[in-house]
């Protein structure tokens, strides 16, 4: 039997990404900053736009690919596909779903892509405005338990509970992001540095996340091109090969009433030992994490799931100094990520674990040889991702 | 007649005064009112909080509970589900104090607590409600609590919700 594996058989040619705006501030529809998105990653690829002939996204994207195709004349669709659930869980999801496709020959040339203009549309951050609140929804609504910040702050106080964690580990996840998006000139918190001071005395949005622990809502677009390894040597950049991806769910994490039965968890616990058997490293191979910060305590329990540090030593390692670039244990979310760079759901943290195989990152390690992403914590489904220099580890 | 909800471990929930008697409930007036799904899922349940009795689906095959409601038990497979009364005894499995108004109804209500309540007498299921007292409070995980029952029968369409209050 061959192996079912796509390890090492794709690899990222391509990425683009517009400007990242505050929420409001593109001057652009939603629609034309994704076709910007995506005819730049096929530019940054070098290969003809037209040629693209898979579509991959998340989230519900607005952006329907035979639109995509059409305005901008690809020759055909071979593949289109959405990633389901909310957030960010797809967003390696929807890379890995691209990089199976060209694996499995439905397409030679595919685009992951999203594009996000929240001032354009419904704000997350705010609950439904509506008279009544039926089914699951019924047994939170009307408790005032209506964000996404509350709905994961409960998980989050649990894992804190069961574990000792202090507020500090959540705070070094924040500066860290803070701290790297101030040598990104893309950043929108460029210039807009965090101090341990100004996070202990932000305002609460729900006990335990200050503001500073809480993403952004931005405008922008962002794509990612992924072929077959064979073409991607021959284009313009060192190819980021895919070594291994998973997506999925814990048992019963969508249980509804906040009843699932491992509870205060980033839903990763499956997916991580999936990932690392796909692309044959451990975490002590990993060299730079980007990690998907809807919140920092999000970060907090999928690093731990991970498998970086073990539960207990949560406090010790949570650390400024160990997720700064170049020298940290663990450079962690090295562009600023969602919370300081913009929140394009995750795809811009890809396209940044690109930037440091390639060596372009605004916060660039020695040598990267594995660089890694996990994508939406908490949610359903959720997702990750391994990108190598080499097709092998 | 048999009674519809047969009584599972302990005594059913406080029937005392809620803090909703008057009007003055713990959240203000603007908030969803509960209802079940489009098909009726989850009807039993608010009926039965009107009456001030607390019910669970429990299989009736396996006798599992589960929460929130769904049309099969997630244990053996059977659809043949109905619901228990419980005890409104619970104990807090966890918490959280909202200081933004998510909601437009809540800018007079900040802060306010929310916790998530195991009851041990319906297989460690979970509720979500209000921690009742002072919005201010420390809270403690593991903390013992009752169910309250919250009225609200000033709108057009009466409901009723249920809060937690600290008993130990
Ligand atoms: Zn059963």
């Amino acid at each position: 039997m061959t192996e079912r594996s796509i390890r090492g058989k794709t690899a990222i040619a391509g990425i683009g990404e517009t400007r990242y705006y505050k929420r409001g501030a593109a001057p652009d529809p939603e629609f034309k900053l994704t076709l910007e998105a995506i005819m730049l990653a096929a530019e940054d690829a070098g290969i003809d736009v037209r040629e693209i002939d898979g579509l991959a996204s998340f989230s519900n994207d607005r952006n329907d690919p035979p639109r995509i195709a059409s305005a901008l004349g690809m020759k055909h669709i071979g593949f289109s596909n959405m990633f389901w659930g909310g957030g960010g869980g797809g967003g390696s999801g929807a890379v890995a779903n691209a990089a199976a496709a060209v694996a499995a020959g439905y397409c030679d040339v595919a685009v992951a892509y999203r594009g996000l203009a929240q001032g354009q549309f419904g704000r997350f951050g705010q609950g439904p405005q509506m008279a009544a609140a039926p089914g699951g929804m019924a047994f939170t609504a009307p408790y005032g338990l209506m964000s996404p910040a509350q709905s994961f702050a409960m998980r989050v106080q649990r894992f804190m509970h069961d574990n000792g964690v202090e507020q500090d580990a959540l705070k070094a996840v924040a500066l860290a992001s803070y701290h790297h998006a101030q040598k990104n000139p893309r950043a929108v918190m460029h210039g807009r540095p965090l101090s341990a001071e100004d996070y202990d005395n932000s305002r609460w949005i729900v006990e335990p996340f200050h503001l500073f622990d809480c993403c952004q809502e931005n405008d922008g677009a962002a794509a990612i091109i992924i072929t077959s390894a064979e073409r991607a040597r021959d284009l313009k950049h060192k190819p980021a090969y895919i070594l291994g991806a998973a997506q999925g769910s814990d048992y019963r994490q969508a249980a509804t009433a906040h009843n699932a039965p491992d509870y205060g968890t980033s839903n990763f616990k499956t997916l991580a030992p999936r990932l690392y058997a796909m692309a044959g490293v451990g975490p002590e191979d990993v060299d730079v994490l980007q990690s998907y910060e809807n919140f920092t305590g999000g970060v907090m329990m999928s690093i731990v799931e991970h498998g970086f540090c073990k539960p207990e030593e949560t406090n010790d390692f949570f650390t400024i100094e160990n997720f700064s670039a170049p020298s940290g244990k663990l450079p962690l979310n090295t562009s600023g990520g969602n919370l300081a760079e913009c929140y394009m759901h995750g795809l811009e943290l890809i396209t940044e674990a690109v930037k440091q195989l390639r060596g372009t990152s605004p916060n660039q390690l020695e040598n990267v040889h594995v660089s890694m992403v996990t994508s939406g914590p908490m949610v359903q489904p959720v997702s990750n991702l391994i990108l190598c220099s080499e097709p092998h580890a | 007649m048999s009674d519809p909800y047969p009584a599972s471990g302990g005594a059913t929930a406080t029937a005392a005064p809620p803090s909703g008697a008057n009007g003055d409930y713990y959240l203000p007036v603007g908030l969803p009112m509960p209802a079940p799904s489009p098909e009726g899922l989850g009807a039993e349940f608010w009926d039965a909080v009107k009456r001030h009795e607390l019910l669970v689906q429990r299989c009736n095959a396996c006798q599992a509970f589960q929460w929130g409601p769904e049309y099969v038990c997630n244990e053996c497979h059977s659809f043949d589900l109905g619901y228990a009364r419980v005890s409104g005894r619970g104990r807090i499995f966890s918490w959280e104090r909202a200081w933004y108004p998510v909601h437009p109804a809540l800018k007079d209500a900040l802060p306010y607590i929310v916790v998530l309540v195991e009851l041990p007498d319906a297989g460690n299921v979970r509720m979500v409600g209000n921690l009742l007292g002072d919005r201010r409070q420390e809270v403690v995980i593991g903390a013992e609590v009752e169910a309250v029952f919250e009225d609200h029968n000033d709108g057009k369409v009466p409901y009723t919700l249920v809060q937690w209050r600290r008993t130990g």
